[in-house]
C-alpha cells in the first residue's frame, strides 16, 4: 500500500523529531565549579514510574528525623496531619477520615508544645501541638538557630530532597560520606570535611594545585552512628539503615504527593494512548481517497 | 477572512444572527471548510499543538493565581502550599511549569518549520512578523514566571537579565542604571520586582491569545503554504479543514500530550534546577546561574561577546534576526526541498542553535577539546566553551545575513513542479476519484 508507507514514514520522522527535541532538553543539568563526588550508588523502592514509598521505612525515617535531624533542623512545611494522609508514613486504611482526625497524626502531634499568642491575655505560651501544626522548629528564629551552632544555619529540611542534586542518593552519601581529611588540608575550626559536600577547598589546601581533594567544608558533624536510633520493627540500626531511612522519609516530604502522581500518571497514560490509537485509525479512514 | 463563503444559515435563528454578527459563518468557513493544501505533512501539526500548549497555560495559571502569593516572604512557601495542600495543586503546577517547556518545544519546531519551507516569503510576511511578536511575548513571559517561585534561580535570573539592560550605561550614562531602576520599581531585584512580574506575567498571556488571533487571520489571507511551497493552484489541490486536518492535527495533539504527560507524572523535575528548590536569599549567589533550557542559546551568545553591551546587542539580535528573514532570503523558491544547497545550510543552522543551547549550560571557561595543560594549575587548557559559543553565534549571524542573501543569488534550485497534485499522485497519474475528498464520512 503505497501511501500506508508513507504515513509511515512521515510517522517516524514525527517520532524522530519529538526524540531529537526531547534530547534537546537534556543537557540542561548545570555542573558548578566544584568537585564534589558523585552520590552513591544506592536504589530506592520510589524510583522509577511504579516505584513506591515503603511505608514502613518511611516510619523508620520518621523516627531518625524526630529523634536526630530535629534537634537542629527545622521542617516548616510539613505538618503533622500530613503524616497520616494518603501515602504518608502514618496511613491507615482503617481510619478513612480526615488526616487531621488520625489518633496517629494527633499522637504524634501532642508530643510537642508550640509557641502561640493566648487570646485572653496576649501572652506569649506555649501550648500542645494539633495535627494542623506545622512541625515544631527547634530554634525560634534563624539567628537563634546560628547562635547555636557556631553561625552555620541549618538549612531546613522541607524540600532537601529536591534542592540538592542527586536528591536522596545525596543526601544518602552526605550522611555516611565523613572521612578523616586527606593530609594537606586544614580544616577550619567547627567544621568538618566531607567528599559529598559541595565547595571549594582551594585556599585551605597546602599540596599540589592538581591534586585539591573532591568534597567540601560542612558546619554539621557526623550524626549518623551505629545504634543511634532503636528501631521499633527490629530492623538493624546500622548507619546504612538510618541514613536509607532518614534519605526515603526526606524524599516523601519533599515529594508528598509522589506515589499519587506516579499512579494519576499512569491512568492518564494509558487514556491517551487508546485515544491515539483511535484517532490515528480515524485518520487513516478519512485519508484513505486523497493522495497526499 | 478570504475565500467564497459556502455558509447557508438553516434555521431561523441562524438567518437572524447571520446578519446582525456572522459569527457562526465565521466559524464554519475558517475552522470547517477552509481549503487547505492536501499535502501538509506533520511539521504543519504544531500550529495546534501551540494553540493547546496556550490554552493549557492559561486554564492551569488562572487557577495557580488563585492560590499563590506574589509577596517576596512569602511566594516560595505558596508555591510549596499549591504542591502540598491544594487539591491537585501538585498536578496545575506540574502541568504549568513543564508546559512552558513543551510550548517553547513546540513553537522552536513551528519556527524551523517555517524557515524550512520558506512560510516566511510573500505573501505571508505579515503572517511571519506576527508569529516572531508572539515568540518575543512567549520569551518574556517565560522568564516572568520563572520569576514567580522566587528560589534562588528564579531570585538570580531576574538579577542577570534585568542587569542587561545597565549595559546601555555605556552609550548615554546613566540611561541604563536608569532603566533598570524602572523596570525593578527600586534599587535592587525585591518585592516591588515580584509584585510586576507577577502581574505582566498574567497579562502577556492574554495579549498572546490576541496576537495569535492575527497571526490566524494572517494565515487564512493567503492559506497555509505547504511542502512543496507552491501555492494553491485549484480546488484539487486542497481538502476542507474538517475533517481533515482536524483528525491529523487531532492526532499529533495526542502524540504530544503523551510525551506532556510523562514529563508532568513521571519526571516533572527533569527540566527544573535544585537551586530553584531553595528560597531565594539576596546574600548567597548559586555557584552557576543558568536560564531555563528554551534560553539557553541566547545565553550563550550573549556571553561569547566579551564586550556587555555587544553581547546584550548580539543576544537581542539573534532574535531581530528571525523579523528581518523574509527581506533577508533573496530565493523565489519557497520550499528547500527543491534547494539542495540552502537544506545543508540550514541543517548546519540548527546543529549551530543546539551546540549554542549546549554552550549556554556549560561554564564559560569549561574545556571542550583539551589541547594541553596549564603549567600552574595543571589544569587542561584548549578549546574553551566560549571559543565554540564564538564559532557558532558566528555561523548563526552568517546564516541570515550572508548565506542566506547570496544563496538566492547563486544556488541553482531543483525544478519545482507546477501544482500541489503533481507531485503526490502515484506514478501514472490516475488522479483522485472526483468529490472522493468532499465528505468522505458519507462513503463506505
Amino acid at each position: 500500500m503505497q501511501f500506508g508507507q508513507s504515513i509511515q514514514t512521515k510517522l517516524s520522522g514525527l517520532i524522530a523529531a519529538i526524540a531529537v527535541g526531547s534530547l534537546a532538553l537534556l543537557p540542561v543539568a548545570a555542573h558548578a565549579k566544584t568537585n564534589e563526588k558523585e552520590p552513591m550508588e544506592v536504589h530506592f523502592s520510589f524510583e522509577g514510574p511504579f516505584g513506591r514509598f515503603d511505608q514502613a521505612e518511611l516510619q523508620r525515617g520518621y523516627k531518625v528525623y524526630a529523634e536526630v535531624c530535629s534537634a537542629c533542623h527545622s521542617m516548616n512545611l510539613v505538618s503533622y496531619r500530613d503524616l497520616a494522609a494518603p501515602g504518608g508514613p502514618f496511613y491507615d486504611p482503617k481510619h478513612p477520615v480526615a488526616p487531621a482526625q488520625s489518633p496517629y497524626a494527633k499522637a504524634i502531634a501532642e508530643q510537642y508544645k508550640v509557641p502561640d499568642i493566648d487570646p485572653d491575655t496576649g501572652d506569649t505560651i506555649q501550648r500542645t501541638a494539633t495535627p494542623a501544626d506545622h512541625f515544631k522548629a527547634p530554634f525560634a528564629n534563624d539567628a537563634a538557630a546560628r547562635a547555636a551552632n557556631g553561625g552555620a544555619l541549618p538549612p531546613d529540611l522541607s524540600v532537601m530532597a529536591r534542592a540538592r542534586e542527586g536528591g536522596p542518593a545525596y543526601i544518602y552519601s552526605l550522611l555516611l560520606g565523613y572521612e578523616e581529611p586527606p593530609k594537606g588540608l586544614t580544616v577550619p575550626a567547627g567544621k568538618y570535611y566531607n567528599p559529598y559536600m559541595a565547595g571549594d577547598m582551594g585556599s585551605y589546601w597546602t599540596g599540589a594545585k592538581t591534586q585539591i581533594p573532591e568534597g567540601g567544608f560542612i558546619a554539621m558533624g557526623k550524626q549518623i552512628t551505629a545504634s543511634r536510633v532503636q528501631f521499633d520493627d527490629k530492623t538493624p540500626s546500622t548507619v546504612e539503615n538510618e541514613a536509607h531511612a532518614v534519605a526515603t522519609f526526606l524524599a516523601w516530604t519533599a515529594d508528598e504527593h509522589q506515589v499519587e502522581r506516579k499512579q494519576t500518571g499512569l491512568a492518564v497514560m494509558l487514556y491517551l494512548f487508546v485515544f491515539t490509537l483511535i484517532t490515528y485509525l480515524s485518520y487513516r479512514r478519512i485519508w484513505r481517497n486523497v493522495a497526499h | 477572512m478570504s475565500g467564497h463563503s459556502t455558509y447557508e444559515p438553516k434555521t431561523g435563528f441562524e438567518r437572524w444572527l447571520d446578519v446582525r454578527l456572522p459569527i457562526i459563518r465565521m466559524a464554519k468557513d475558517t475552522a470547517i471548510d477552509f481549503p487547505t493544501p492536501k499535502n501538509l505533512n506533520y511539521w504543519w501539526t504544531f500550529g495546534g499543538i501551540l494553540a493547546v500548549c496556550l490554552v493549557i497555560q492559561i486554564v492551569t495559571g488562572v487557577v495557580l493565581a488563585m492560590h499563590y502569593v506574589a509577596n517576596s516572604a512569602m511566594a516560595f512557601n505558596s508555591v510549596e502550599h499549591i504542591m502540598r495542600d491544594v487539591n491537585h495543586g501538585w498536578m496545575i503546577r506540574y502541568i504549568h511549569a513543564n508546559g512552558a517547556s513543551m510550548f517553547f518545544l513546540a513553537v522552536y519546531m513551528h519556527i524551523l518549520r517555517g524557515m524550512y519551507y520558506g512560510s516566511y516569503k510573500a505573501p505571508r510576511e505579515v503572517l511571519w512578523l506576527l508569529g516572531c511578536v508572539i515568540y518575543l511575548l512567549m520569551m518574556a513571559t517565560g522568564f516572568m514566571g520563572y520569576v514567580l517561585p522566587w528560589g534562588q534561580m528564579s531570585y538570580y535570573g531576574a538579577v542577570v537579565i534585568t542587569n542587561l539592560f545597565s549595559a546601555f550605561d555605556k552609550v548615554i550614562p546613566g540611561v541604563g542604571t536608569a532603566i533598570t531602576t524602572w523596570l525593578w520599581g527600586g534599587f535592587a531585584v525585591d518585592n516591588a520586582t515580584l509584585n510586576r512580574f507577577f502581574s505582566l506575567h498574567f497579562l502577556l498571556p492574554f495579549m498572546i491569545a490576541g496576537v495569535v488571533g492575527l497571526h490566524i487571520w494572517a494565515l487564512h489571507v493567503p492559506g497555509n503554504n505547504n511542502p512543496v511551497g507552491v501555492e494553491v493552484k485549484s480546488k484539487e489541490d486542497t481538502v476542507p479543514f474538517h475533517p481533515y486536518y482536524t483528525v491529523k492535527d487531532g492526532f499529533a495533539i495526542l502524540v504530544f500530550l503523551l510525551l506532556f504527560s510523562w514529563f508532568v507524572f513521571f519526571a516533572p523535575e527533569a527540566m527544573g534546577h535544585a537551586d530553584n528548590q531553595v528560597p531565594a536569599n539576596p546574600l548567597a549567589t548559586p555557584t552557576h546561574i543558568v536560564p531555563e533550557w528554551y534560553f539557553l542559546p541566547f545565553y550563550a551568545i550573549l556571553r561569547a561577546v566579551p564586550d556587555k553591551l555587544f553581547g546584550v546587542l548580539g543576544m537581542f539580535g539573534a532574535i531581530a534576526m528571525l523579523f528581518a528573514l523574509p527581506w533577508l532570503d533573496t530565493s523565489k523558491v519557497k520550499s528547500m526541498r527543491y534547494r539542495p544547497t540552502a537544506r545543508w545550510f540550514f541543517f548546519l543552522f540548527v546543529a549551530a542553535t543546539i551546540g549554542l543551547g549546549w554552550c549556554g549550560g556549560k561554564l564559560p571557561d569549561d574545556v571542550v577539546l583539551p589541547v594541553g595543560r596549564d603549567a600552574v594549575t595543571g589544569e587542561a587548557t584548549g578549546f574553551t566553551v566560549v571559543m565554540l559559543s564564538q564559532t557558532l553565534a558566528i555561523y548563526y549571524f552568517a546564516y541570515f545575513l550572508v548565506i542566506l542573501p547570496a544563496l538566492g543569488l547563486f544556488e541553482k534550485t531543483l525544478p519545482v513542479p507546477e501544482n500541489i497534485s503533481t507531485p503526490v499522485l502515484p506514478k501514472g497519474g490516475a488522479a483522485m476519484p472526483s468529490g472522493a475528498a468532499a465528505s468522505p464520512e458519507k462513503k463506505g
